[in-house]
């Protein structure tokens, strides 16, 4: 037993985190800075999981493949399917508010679900697609690890380099007005649908790289690999405890929840075998409970977007200010 | 394809299925006109009521149609408690927050369920039930319950809606809130009035869902995209169309089966829905647009 081996639990909850921290800048691209409602993040997810699993296998009798390119295509394959995907949607639904953005995401997730189910020929149905390759994966297994938790969190690093720094550029400040005040937006002559739809495919573009990650860490996926509900809510609660509109809050949101939901796991294990499958669903229903109460008690987040005011104005003084607003669109009725 | 295959086979369990969806989307028309936000624990609630029926069945021995009216309360009171505990204080917030929280609400019923009844398909009777032959027509005798239970609620809402005080009330503040507030309508109790009839509904739907087809934890869930289309489809606050967008997305989704493989068959509300925001998001009884 040498010392690598006592790394390989934490090693793999750090992985995760790492993909699910790309989740959630993706998903405060969208919520965080556009203020758009994606319920089915799942799907893109699973997406770009399929696209790279299919880019990066070898041949398989009776399902499309054989392209057996390296890693990074796969990855890239990943972003550009979902974010295409994500086109007709945000086309079709970003004119109204986001409760139907919120219901269509869950129809697309659904759909892509029984497109992975049903269709033989793309996804090879229910046995799924193994072999997927991992680069540096033949290493011994603590080594492998190891290498694929660096090149994660390469990516995290470099995505989260990239949207900081878009954030700070006119574009995010752009995209902040049209979340506040749309009107406003509007009348200085923004182009709202197209920077709306803009943040929307870039989001999912980045959910597609979780999914892309995911499936060369797992080698294998099927359709029921991934619970969607599940994967989409844990995303949200990582936003929005860690604090929409920001990126680093929302990394913070993703590795407290993932050690929450992870340590309760090794908690639950420790139940006897009839006790332990009903713990995860009451894990989920803490879940759910953690939720209600973030948006009570602190609904800006831990780490609050950062929010400059106006110099002594009348807006700074006005109900709508700092205190009473989160960060969420101002455009119901 | 003779007309009777047609009718027995596609348009009755279409209608049927309908039905069902109709009392879902009338619940969720109605919180979208009243609340304005939409709700997304819709579907689990419809589970929840369904198990309890179930539950309340085989506590005290009673035939499950019995125990429809103790889950139909049982599931206002909790829909009255989660808008308490849960939907309340986010009032003053955009409304899209509160439809976050819906979604939260909507995993810890589920889990709930999953916790207290489990994940096992189940039903509310054995064997399979004979239909009756009426002329060609062939119905079983839990359809029929169905649309009988169905047509009498829809009734007595509409007679609610346009007689009672509180009826009137509520299409008041559905209209105007402002107006409603000021000519000393009490918004809290419309608003607990309007998660009784959601909720209560809801369990019926469910019970029905559970009634014609079986149990599970995640049947709900399954309906909440229907049900959404056909609150859309039929104009966001509109009752009638609810009914009727229901009717239509039932039907389709029978129909649909004829045109594309049955794996797919899920997805026809989800077209219909597209289809909807497409060409006439107002729907087709022209509700609000949020």
């Amino acid at each position: 037993m040498d010392w690598l081996s006592f790394t390989i639990y934490p090693v793999y909850l750090m992985i995760f985190m790492c993909i699910y921290g790309c989740l959630a800048i993706g998903l405060n691209i969208q919520w965080g800075y556009a203020g758009l409602f994606n319920a089915g993040l799942a799907g893109f997810f699973a997406v770009g999981a399929y696209t790279s699993a299919i880019l990066t296998t070898s041949e398989a009798a009776g399902r499309l493949g054989g392209f057996d390119l390296p890693f990074p295509f796969g990855l890239a394959g990943a972003m550009i399917v979902s974010g295409l995907i994500a086109w007709p949607v945000g086309k079709i639904c970003l004119r109204f508010r986001s409760d139907y953005l919120a219901i269509v995401t869950i129809g697309v997730a659904e759909a892509i679900r029984l497109v992975a189910k049903t269709e033989d020929w793309l996804t090879n149905s229910a046995r799924g697609i193994t072999g997927v390759p991992r680069p540096l994966g033949d290493l011994p297994y603590a080594q492998a690890q190891l290498a694929y938790l660096a090149i994660v969190g390469l990516i995290l690093i470099v995505v989260y380099l990239l949207i900081e720094r878009q954030a700070h550029a006119p574009w995010g400040r752009m995209m902040r007005a049209i979340r506040d005040n749309e009107r406003a937006a509007v009348a200085m002559g923004k182009n709202v649908p197209v920077r709306r739809l803009e943040a929307f495919m870039l989001g999912s573009a980045l959910m597609g790289l979780a999914g892309g990650l995911y499936v060369h860490l797992a080698r294998t996926i099927t359709p029921d690999a991934i619970d969607p509900m599940l994967v989409t809510f844990l995303v949200w609660i990582m936003v929005i405890l860690g604090g929409s509109g920001n990126n680093r809050g929302v990394l913070l949101g993703a590795v407290i929840v993932w050690i929450i939901w992870s340590a309760s796991e090794i908690v639950t294990d420790q139940l006897p075998a009839e006790f332990a499958l009903k713990a995860k669903y009451g894990r989920m229903f803490l879940i759910g409970l953690l939720l209600q109460i973030v948006l009570r008690f602190r609904p800006e987040g831990l780490l609050p977007e950062k929010l400059r005011r106006a110099p002594l104005s009348e807006g700074a003084l006005s109900p709508t200010g700092h205190g009473a607003r989160i960060q969420a669109p101002h455009k119901e009725i | 394809m003779d007309i009777f295959s047609f009718v027995n086979f596609f348009l009755l369990p279409g209608v049927v299925q309908g039905s069902i969806y109709a009392l879902g989307a009338i619940g969720i028309t109605l919180i979208y006109a009243i609340m304005r936000y939409g709700h997304f624990a819709h579907g689990d609630l419809a589970t929840f009521g369904a198990f309890t029926a179930l539950f309340v069945a085989g506590l005290l021995g009673l035939s499950p149609y019995a125990a429809l009216p103790v889950a139909v309360v049982v599931a206002a009171l909790l829909a009255i408690a989660i808008d308490w505990l849960f939907y309340a204080h986010l009032r003053r917030m955009p409304k899209i927050i509160t439809t976050i929280a819906s979604f939260g609400v909507a995993l810890m019923l589920r889990s709930v369920v999953q916790i207290i009844w489990g994940v096992d398909t189940t039903s509310y009777t054995r064997g399979i039930s004979r239909p009756e032959n009426w002329f060609g027509i062939r119905v079983k005798p839990h359809e029929l319950v169905t649309l009988l239970v169905v047509i009498g609620l829809v009734i007595a809402l509409h007679l609610f809606l346009t007689r009672n005080k509180w009826g009137k009330a509520m299409r008041a503040m559905s209209d105007n809130p402002d107006l409603a507030l000021l000519s000393g309508i009490d918004n809290n109790k419309v608003i607990a009035m309007t998660w009784v009839i959601a909720g209560g509904l809801c369990a019926a739907s469910g019970f029905f869902l559970g009634l014609n087809t079986e149990l599970r934890s995640l049947m709900g869930w399954n309906i909440l995209l229907p049900t959404f289309a056909a609150a859309i489809l039929g104009g966001v606050g509109r009752i009638e169309g609810a009914i009727v967008g229901g009717l239509v997305v039932g039907v389709t989704e029978e129909l649909s089966v004829l045109v594309i493989p049955s794996e797919y068959k899920m997805l026809s509300s989800f077209a219909i829905l597209l289809v909807v925001l497409l060409l006439r998001p107002t729907g087709l009884f022209r509700g609000k647009i949020l």
